[in-house]
């Protein structure tokens, strides 16, 4: 029987949403092949799709944790500027300091977690609506980030004490191929198995799907809402720590913006807002088509200002095509 | 070319052989109905007998197969409830359509306001035309008045003013009475009596059998979807509406099995109230029996079942399992302990609809079964899913299938099945066959029964008496929010059971 098979993408809904997949990966086909056409000494190089790869990592991570968030039926804005403040944290914790880089790390991702902690607590304790609570939380990180940092971007001593920190994002294990992208595959690998093969994934999709019969199925969804929030702070501290590492420093100032790409990258990527249905694999095809567009628009010389709108329009058209399917699949 | 002509030009409203089917269910075959000008037409049947159907079909929420509507000669097809009000079809529901915030001229007036040059609203011509209206029915309201500070009767009679706001012909009401007492009752029925002209017709729908013989001129029985009868009120008895309602020989025979005195107590319940409505309930589940919670809707009973298994807060109480005082914050405490609920409404509290069969099978027991460090064991859960699909019978083409295809009795036994592969020792059924055709139940019936054999102990909430006389072994009734007494399965009728849900504290408290 097709019973264990099925299962295998229980998650995604069956073979709709492999379609969904299928479909957002022919649309960064093809949004790659236009932009091929248009400008085919430049676009298409080797070196720019390195770029691709590379300015895809930070979104990736960040909407690693916005899709396990997202399937609750949440959402996390304070994603972007808790990057930043997890930039500034890993600077305080490596510069300022002066702690090992891996214990920096470590210290960072943990500090992600309680940021995720403080998130889930205010929506399962207090009960607060996600949107409100992590808006709240977005501005207090946003203001941490600047008070840490005393308003200052704060600078690795990249080619002494912290070489191996930018050697995460800049340097290459495997020749050509920064390891930045090794960390973006790695990051996509360890949300693929949490929400596909473990009771996390199950009750992340399972709460999105139906809050109070989970909890009424004797599952402990307070407890499990708090740890899929800490999960989520852990993708961004180390999307503040992948950025900080390849710029060689903490921008207080930087992250606002990011939590809507990251919303972005798990919207086309299959994800519902209503919650209950995602994909890992269709976050990371948005993450790259986010990227994508970015490159190519630069690549075109299209205005900074003109690259939003276009990303605004895309977002529209992907969704809506999403619904349109999944409108005659109900009907049908 | 000829416009089709109705089989009786000189019925008000008339249903002919109407057709609906849904995924396994026929909820409507080969239903009639006739209502005459100037008469109030009862209808009952049981849950379940096509009544709300009806209803859906003829404001257009549904779609017919096959048939016919008809209102005043013409061919009914309406496309939704505001049209079918347009053209004197109103309808007024259990639940009340009003919008609380607003006043009681808003709330008649909602989307036809009267207007000044299209788009400004004129208050105080609204607020004249209400009074008006309210006038002309001898109706003591407010027309400024918030609907949410207004008692269920008023609100009623809200619903009722905005349905002759529209002129209607044909008004239906659907089970009106159930939240009222019996002065409000007499107020609606004399309301009633005042809108009945030679033009107009009432469609009363209710399962309080005196009010058919106070207000009725005729009754028209259906059963199964299908019409069975029309009898005139006043050659008609109780027995014979009943009979005709219940049809289908009730099994009287089917008693609760295996009742016996001796078994071990397993749960004990005392002095449980919550903030809202319970007060000092208290009761002992025995190893192996059916336990049946009767009672009328607002007794007390699904938030019982809430408080025990800590989805509600209780204010005081105590709860012993196998003699030992436990305290339950929340369900996955109660079902650790190994209490599982099934919920009265199966797709709010019950189901992930959209996802599969299996996992609604195995969410419960993920954690401490089908896993290994957070790593779930597909196969173990695959195969635990699939035996016990196929031990409840379960009709699905796999366990794969998602949970919103699956027919009611189906997605019901998914839910047992929850709970038996968490091997749950105390089992609450919220009226376990809500909403689940006859074939269903009974298989729920002889489900639960081999359960309580293997020893399980199952509380069964319902509604219905007949479920309740079949199944338990003994009865604990409730009465707004208290226990008012406990059967034995051979002192339980339908007349001591309604006798106890009855049993009000204010009667007592005067004859005291």
């Amino acid at each position: 029987m097709s019973t264990l098979e099925s299962l295998d993408h229980k998650k995604a809904g069956g073979w709709k949403q492999r379609l969904q997949q299928l479909l957002a990966l022919a649309g960064l086909l093809v949004i790659f092949a236009a932009f091929s056409v248009v400008a085919p000494t430049t676009f298409p190089t080797y070196n720019n799709i390195t770029n691709i790869l590379f300015s895809a990592v930070v979104v990736g991570c960040l909407a690693m944790g916005a899709t396990l968030v997202i399937v609750t039926a949440g959402i996390d804005l304070s994603c972007g500027t808790g990057m930043a403040l997890s930039a500034v944290m890993a600077a305080t914790f490596m510069v300022t300091l002066h702690l090992p880089v891996w214990l920096g790390i470590i210290l960072t991702l943990m500090f992600g977690a309680v940021l995720g902690f403080v998130n889930g607590t205010l929506v399962t304790v207090l009960g607060l609506p996600p949107f409100i609570a992590t808006l709240a939380t977005m501005m207090i990180c946003q203001g941490l980030a600047l008070v840490v940092s005393n308003v200052h971007p704060i600078y690795f001593d990249s080619t002494g004490e912290h070489a191996s920190y930018q050697w995460l994002s800049t340097g290459t294990i495997i020749p050509g191929f920064p390891n930045a992208i090794i960390m973006l595959v790695l990051a996509t690998a360890v949300a693929f198995v949490l929400f596909n093969k473990t009771i996390l994934g199950r009750y992340d999709v399972s709460i999105g799907s139906n809050l109070e019969a989970t909890a009424l199925s004797g599952v402990n969804v307070r407890k499990w809402l708090i740890a899929i929030y800490a999960v989520a702070g852990v993708f961004t501290a180390l999307g503040g720590i992948m950025i900080s590492a390849r710029l060689g420093s903490a921008q207080p100032q930087t992250g606002s913006g990011y939590e809507m790409q990251a919303i972005a990258a798990t919207v086309i990527g299959g994800t519902s807002l209503a919650g209950g249905k995602g994909s890992i694999i269709g976050t990371l095809i948005g993450a790259l088509i986010i990227s994508v567009i970015n490159n190519g628009l630069q690549i075109i010389m299209l205005p900074q200002q003109w690259q939003n709108v276009v990303l605004g329009v895309v977002i529209v058209i992907v969704v809506f095509i999403d619904q349109l399917r999944n409108r005659q699949g109900r009907t049908s | 070319m000829t416009a089709p002509t109705p089989p009786d030009p000189s019925l008000l409203l008339q249903v002919e052989d109407v057709h609906k089917s849904f995924p396994g269910v026929k909820a409507l075959d080969g239903m009639r109905l006739d209502l005459r000008r100037g008469e109030v037409l009862g209808l009952v049947g049981e849950n379940g007998a096509g009544k709300s159907t009806l209803m859906k079909l003829l404001t257009g929420i549904y779609t017919r197969e096959a048939g016919q509507f008809w209102l005043d000669g013409q061919p009914l097809d309406v496309k939704g409830v505001r049209d079918a009000e347009q053209r004197g079809l109103s309808i007024i529901h259990q639940e009340l359509n009003l919008v609380p915030h607003l006043t009681v001229a808003q709330n008649i007036w909602l989307g036809r306001e009267p207007l000044a040059a299209g788009f400004f609203t004129k208050p105080g011509r609204q607020t004249a035309r209400t009074r008006e209206l309210l006038d002309r029915l001898e109706l003591d309201l407010d027309p400024n008045a918030l609907v949410r500070d207004l008692t269920v009767a008023k609100q009623q009679m809200v619903e009722i003013a905005k349905a002759l706001s529209f002129d209607a012909k044909v008004i239906i009401m659907d089970e009106p009475t159930s939240a009222l007492n019996d002065t409000e009752v007499a107020q609606l029925h004399t309301l009633i009596r005042r809108f009945v002209t030679p033009r107009t017709g009432v469609v009363y729908i209710t399962h309080r059998m005196p009010e058919l013989k106070q207000i009725t001129d005729r009754i028209t029985i259906i059963r199964d979807g299908q019409y069975i009868d029309t009898i005139d009120t006043a050659s008609a008895t109780l027995d014979e509406v009943i009979s005709h309602m219940v049809g289908r020989a009730i099994d009287t025979s089917a008693r609760p099995v295996n009742v016996r005195h001796d078994r071990e107590v397993i749960m004990r319940v005392s002095g449980l109230s919550t903030p809202g409505l319970l007060r000092d309930v208290g009761f002992e589940l025995h190893r192996g029996e059916v336990l049946g919670f009767a009672g009328l809707l607002g007794a007390g009973r699904t938030e019982t079942a809430r408080a025990i298994v800590g989805a509600d807060p209780m204010s005081a109480g105590e709860i012993e399992l196998k003699g030992r005082k436990v305290v339950i914050h929340n369900a996955a405490q109660a079902a650790a302990l190994g209490i599982g609920y099934l919920s009265e409404d199966r797709k709010k509290y019950g189901l992930m609809l959209n996802l599969s069969v299996e996992h609604n099978i195995a969410i419960s027991s993920v954690a401490d079964k089908f896993s290994q460090f957070g790593f779930e064991r597909r196969r173990a859960m695959a195969a635990a899913a699939q035996d016990a699909s196929e031990l409840l019978r379960i009709k699905t083409p796999s366990v794969a299938q998602l949970a919103k295809y699956l027919s009611g009795g189906n997605q019901q036994k998914a839910i047992i099945a929850r709970w038996l592969v968490k091997d749950c020792d105390i089992l609450i059924f919220d009226e376990p066959t809500r909403g689940i055709d006859v074939g269903a139940k009974e298989e729920i019936y002889q489900l639960l029964n081999r359960l309580a054999g293997e020893g399980k102990s199952i509380i069964m909430i319902s509604s219905e008496l007949p479920e309740i006389l079949r199944m338990a072994h003994r009865v604990v009734v409730m009465c707004e929010g208290r226990v008012t007494g406990t059967l034995g399965a051979d002192e339980a009728t339908q007349e001591s059971i309604m006798e106890l849900a009855t049993w009000r504290v204010s009667e007592q408290r005067e004859a005291a």
